[in-house]
């Protein structure tokens, strides 16, 4: 039985991210190096822990049970969890993430044990949610991994916009959960009033939710739709993102980018669509709509910031808007490529946030491109050149990169749905491609000549800083590493997540909303 | 008529008041001569032995359907408030035993004590009289307790502001009472119940039936009755202002909850339909509605620390109020659990600000900055108590949140207004959050300022181990029972 004890393993994820949490807290206090180090094995711990159950995963359709434990008898509540293989892949990706983030936070020096904690404590949330099958479980460890997000801003961030950006990215991501906790009384409250025990396990919620009258179907989609997509950037609730990401210290700007944002995409696969389908069939013209708005109008915006960690920002909404798209187009093509989206835009923007955060930012000391151009950058950072550029061409969507199966998956999916939202969202990849190319030529190779006439035309503060940083880090290195070879891997063999995720469609439940959800 | 039954049904109380007796008599034949650190601990000491005797005669007793004729109910709802307000009184004295100080240690505590009697006594009537009686001798306790701190005009204001809101809401209440004894002929709660389902209703039983609710909005602090509250959280002693905003809350809302289902319920009308059924049911949606909405819009505004903390009460006395509401239907399981985790929170909270007040002021909200820094215990008990109030898993109050909009979503969905108030407290509680993290951003993210550099505000902060270890205890219920809900629901 190694399978069975496998997918046993997945839970623990959770636990040893919250014991992690805890120990560095205490480790934290005495030594900082002490923390760092519980924070990276916790880190390592759970990524392991994911590989393992990946390893010996059967995919099937449906969701593998793997706790179902009796929580709260008086409203039905269980403590169940259960994985299946778009679970795991966003579970893989989330312990990646984790890893790489603490890997570029190895520079920390305030705080450094509080840091780790709400760290940890912030991933054992997203753990959390990706293997809960139950509403109740599911929001309850949602609603923990956003409020150490406030803290990691508010005490971490960058000084200037920090307490404003913490602030508002709290508030948005507690409004659209706020949102969702109407949507699943409603629906709870609902499915008693049509003669179900009460209960918020998925299953039974979806069996209850057939009963529902349309206009109840439609309300409830909405609802419980808008507050986990809140959380993935839709336009116009994206506003927290850039500036939340910009604010953020990089390690967080690379968990909000890269699994935080997913956990809204996740929500909306698991929660809105199977459960409410004729609502999704009522909303889906205008939730396509409003992604392809997203995706082009966060690329246009992208193409004219002047701060480079904006243009990530939003380039992090316009690629999310693929996401949404894909699930708008409810075909399990559309579907399977939205996921397979989500894990290669989750390793590419903690790339590029890495980069543009710890890389570039820690030793120039401006995002302004402006101040950039005057730098060469290739030669003082070569490393950082080339991974940045190994990452833009991954975000356009290079073959060889896991951006181009993606989208690709997500485009041929949704031609089949509506050709016309294929070819809006295909202009999207150019606008991708040309926001990407131009922060890759005025950051890094907008100077080619290490000259005095490049120092003097600069501003004073850089005029005798460019000529040497610190090297980067062996900890920068391996962290990169790691997320380069995540997105050439999957770039070359997508399959190996494909192979995990179509099953988990044909799910009785998942058929339900991609045949309602087909126009 | 049974003398025996009556004694042991009010063991609790007689235990309370001998206790109150014991403390005044000692400190009177030893503590003359005494410093005084030695009478507050001395007094502290058998105080909190008393509240925990009682706590012991409360299980004693057990439930006891009827008592003396009537006039006392020992029911689930009676045995869980008063373990629950003779919780509250000792986290209460505990923490004033470390923090507080009065100028009459023995009669501070011996009010507290009598108070508590008085919450107690309560929790069990069930009779207009009774409940009468019970309510004021909390409540003149309570009036007592806010102005005990002589040497600040601020606390006299209090104890004034208080005095006359609550002598005109029981003038009220006794004036309902007396309107419903002229009407039904009794004042025991049941044959009231069997006389508005016999006649049915009339509108001089809505004349009473507002004027109980008046008493009722003040006593929970329900906008527009409110008034009081900003001014007494503020100006009254800390301990004071822990137990008005705990216990007091905890009996208060079991009286009235006691005396408007059992008593009133067939004259409750309707709001789980668009066209509601005249009734008290309305009147207490519409209390609910603009607690909600003043509490916490209000509370947006402030710079005060307690005052903060008195709006944001309001707008949790809107979500007790939608409690009230779904007590009908849901039994009294949610609303219990809801107010008994806000008091424990609540008391953790202001015992947090007693203990910095023993070496800097702490009235504004900037007067926590750094309090990370200052002492990490303080801070991070604070964060569980300020996030449970938000409603933040895995904590309890986001269980009571969940468990009260569930149990009123229930009463016909989004049919009737309860359905709508329901969504009306849970998108209040995005705007919610975001007074209680300023709160938060102050204690853990902040750096200690010198803004206020009388007393080096960026001194560490000593915390008395005996204040420590019930900060902690009460963090720890928090966490308990927002994991294990069941352990109160259950008992229900």
């Amino acid at each position: 039985m190694p399978a069975f004890v496998c997918m046993n393993a997945l839970p623990f994820t959770i636990y040893v991210s919250f014991a992690g949490a805890l120990l560095a807290l205490a480790a934290g206090a005495r030594s900082n190096s002490a923390a760092r180090w519980i924070a990276l094995i916790t880190a390592v711990t759970s990524f392991a822990l994911t590989l393992l159950a990946a390893s010996t995963f059967v995919p099937s359709p449906g969701l593998q049970t793997i706790v179902d434990l009796p929580w709260i008898a008086e409203l039905g509540i269980r403590y169940h969890l259960a994985a299946d293989g778009i679970s795991l892949t966003l579970l893989v990706l989330t312990g990646l993430a984790a890893t790489a983030g603490v890997l570029f936070s190895w520079n920390i020096e305030h705080r450094v044990g509080e840091f780790f904690a709400l760290y940890l404590a912030l991933i054992g949330g997203v753990f959390g949610v990706f293997l809960s099958a139950d509403a109740f479980t599911m929001f309850v460890f949602y609603e923990i991994a956003i409020v150490p997000k406030y803290f990691l801003i508010a005490n971490w961030g960058s000084p200037a916009t920090r307490e404003h950006a913490a602030m508002k990215l709290v508030l948005y991501s507690f409004a659209g959960s706020a949102l969702v906790l109407a949507g699943l009384l409603w629906a709870n409250a609902a499915a008693v009033a049509h003669g179900a025990a009460s209960s918020f396990s998925l299953n039974d919620l979806a069996a209850a939710a057939t009963h529902f009258s349309r206009g109840e179907q439609i309300g409830l989609f909405a609802l419980v739709f808008t507050g986990f997509a809140v959380l993935a950037g839709m336009f116009p609730f994206h506003t927290w993102a850039p500036t939340g990401h910009v604010a953020a210290p990089t390690a967080a700007s690379m968990l909000l980018a890269g699994v935080v944002m997913k956990l809204g995409a996740y929500g909306c696969l698991r929660v809105a669509l199977p459960l409410f389908p004729v609502g999704l069939s009522f909303w889906q013209p205008t939730i396509a709509a409003l992604a392809i708005i997203g995706i082009l109008y966060a690329g246009f915006i992208a193409l004219v910031q002047d701060d480079f960690k904006f243009v990530i920002g939003y380039s992090s909404v316009s690629h999310m808007g693929f996401v949404l798209l894909g699930l708008a187009a409810a075909n399990s093509t559309a579907v399977a490529g939205a996921v397979l989206q989500m894990f290669s835009h989750g390793v590419i923007a903690g790339l590029l946030f890495a980069v543009v955060g710890r890389m570039v930012y820690e030793r120039t000391h401006t995002r302004q491109l402006a101040d950039l151009r005057q730098l060469p950058l290739y030669r003082l950072l070569p490393f950082a050149a080339l991974t940045f550029v190994l990452a833009g061409l991954a975000s356009m969507g290079m073959p060889g990169f896991s951006g181009f199966p993606a989208e690709l998956t997500i485009l041929i999916g949704v031609w089949k749905t509506a050709p016309a939202w294929a070819i809006f969202a295909g202009g999207g990849i150019l606008v991708a491609a040309a926001f990407t190319l131009r922060a890759i030529h005025v950051s890094f190779f907008g100077s080619t000549q290490l000259s005095a006439a490049a120092a003097s035309a600069s501003e004073p503060t850089h005029a005798d800083a460019p000529h040497h940083y610190e090297p980067i880090t062996l900890a920068e290195k391996s962290g990169a590493a790691l997320l380069l070879a995540a997105t050439v891997y999957i770039g070359l063999k997508p399959d190996v997540l494909l192979d995990w995720i179509t099953p988990a469609l044909q799910s009785p439940l998942m058929q339900a909303a991609l045949k309602g959800g087909s126009l | 008529m049974n003398y025996t039954e009556l004694f042991r049904a009010m063991l609790p109380e007689a235990v309370l008041v001998s206790g109150a007796l014991v403390v005044l008599t000692i400190d009177l034949l030893f503590g003359r001569s005494r410093s005084f650190e030695k009478r507050l601990y001395t007094s502290v000491v058998v105080g909190c032995t008393t509240t925990i005797a009682a706590m012991y005669a409360v299980f004693s007793v057990g439930s006891l359907p009827s008592v003396f004729g009537g006039v006392l109910v020992l029911d689930t709802l009676a045995t869980a408030t008063r373990l629950g307000v003779l919780m509250l009184a000792w986290l209460t004295l505990t923490l004033a035993g470390s923090t507080a100080r009065p100028r009459h240690p023995a009669e501070f505590v011996a009010i507290i004590l009598f108070a508590t009697s008085g919450f107690t006594l309560m929790a069990v009537a069930q009779q207009l009289l009774v409940a009468f009686v019970a309510l004021e001798l909390a409540s003149l306790s309570l009036y007592i307790l806010a102005g005990f701190d002589k040497s600040r005009p601020a606390s006299a204001e209090a104890a004034l502001k208080y005095y006359l809101f609550g002598g005109m809401a029981a003038a009220f209440l006794l004036f309902g009472f007396s309107l419903i004894y002229g009407l039904t002929g009794s004042i025991e709660l049941p044959a009231i119940a069997a006389h508005i389902v016999r006649h049915g209703s009339s509108p001089l039983l809505a004349v009473a039936l507002v004027m109980v609710l008046v008493a009722f909005g003040f006593k929970a602090a329900a906008a527009p009755f409110h008034l009081w509250a900003p001014d007494v959280y503020e100006g009254a002693p800390v301990s004071s202002a822990a137990l008005i905003a705990s216990a007091s809350k905890l009996a208060g809302f079991t009286l009235f909850v006691r005396l408007l289902w059992p008593g009133f319920g067939p004259a409750s009308g309707s709001v789980s339909s668009a066209v509601g059924v005249p009734g008290w049911l309305p009147i207490v949606a519409c209390l609910s509605a603009a607690s909600l909405l003043l509490g916490n819009f209000a509370a947006l505004a402030q710079s005060n620390l307690r005052r903060l903390l008195a709006y944001s009460a309001i707008a949790h006395a809107g979500v007790m109020l939608l409690g009230v509401i779904a007590a009908g239907d849901a039994g009294n399981g949610p609303l219990f659990y809801y107010v008994f985790t806000y008091g424990i929170a609540t008391v953790g909270a202001f015992g947090v600000i007693a203990v910095i007040e023993r070496t800097t002021p702490c009235q504004r909200v900037t007067d926590l900055a750094g309090l990370h820094r200052r002492s990490p215990l303080l801070a991070g008990c604070l964060a569980l108590y300020i996030l449970s109030l938000a409603g933040i898993p895995p904590l309890a109050g986001f269980f009571g949140k969940f468990t009260v909009f569930a149990a009123a979503l229930k009463l016909g969905g989004l049919a009737g207004p309860a359905g709508w108030l329901a969504l009306l407290a849970i998108f209040l509680s995005a705007v919610a959050l975001y007074y209680y993290l300023v709160i938060l951003k102050q204690a853990l993210v902040a750096a200690p300022c010198s803004a206020t550099s009388t007393a080096a505000p960026s001194s560490r902060i000593a915390v008395p181990a005996d204040a420590a270890i019930v900060l902690v205890f009460a963090a720890v219920v928090l966490v308990l029972l927002g994991l294990f809900p069941s352990l109160v629901l259950r008992i229900f």
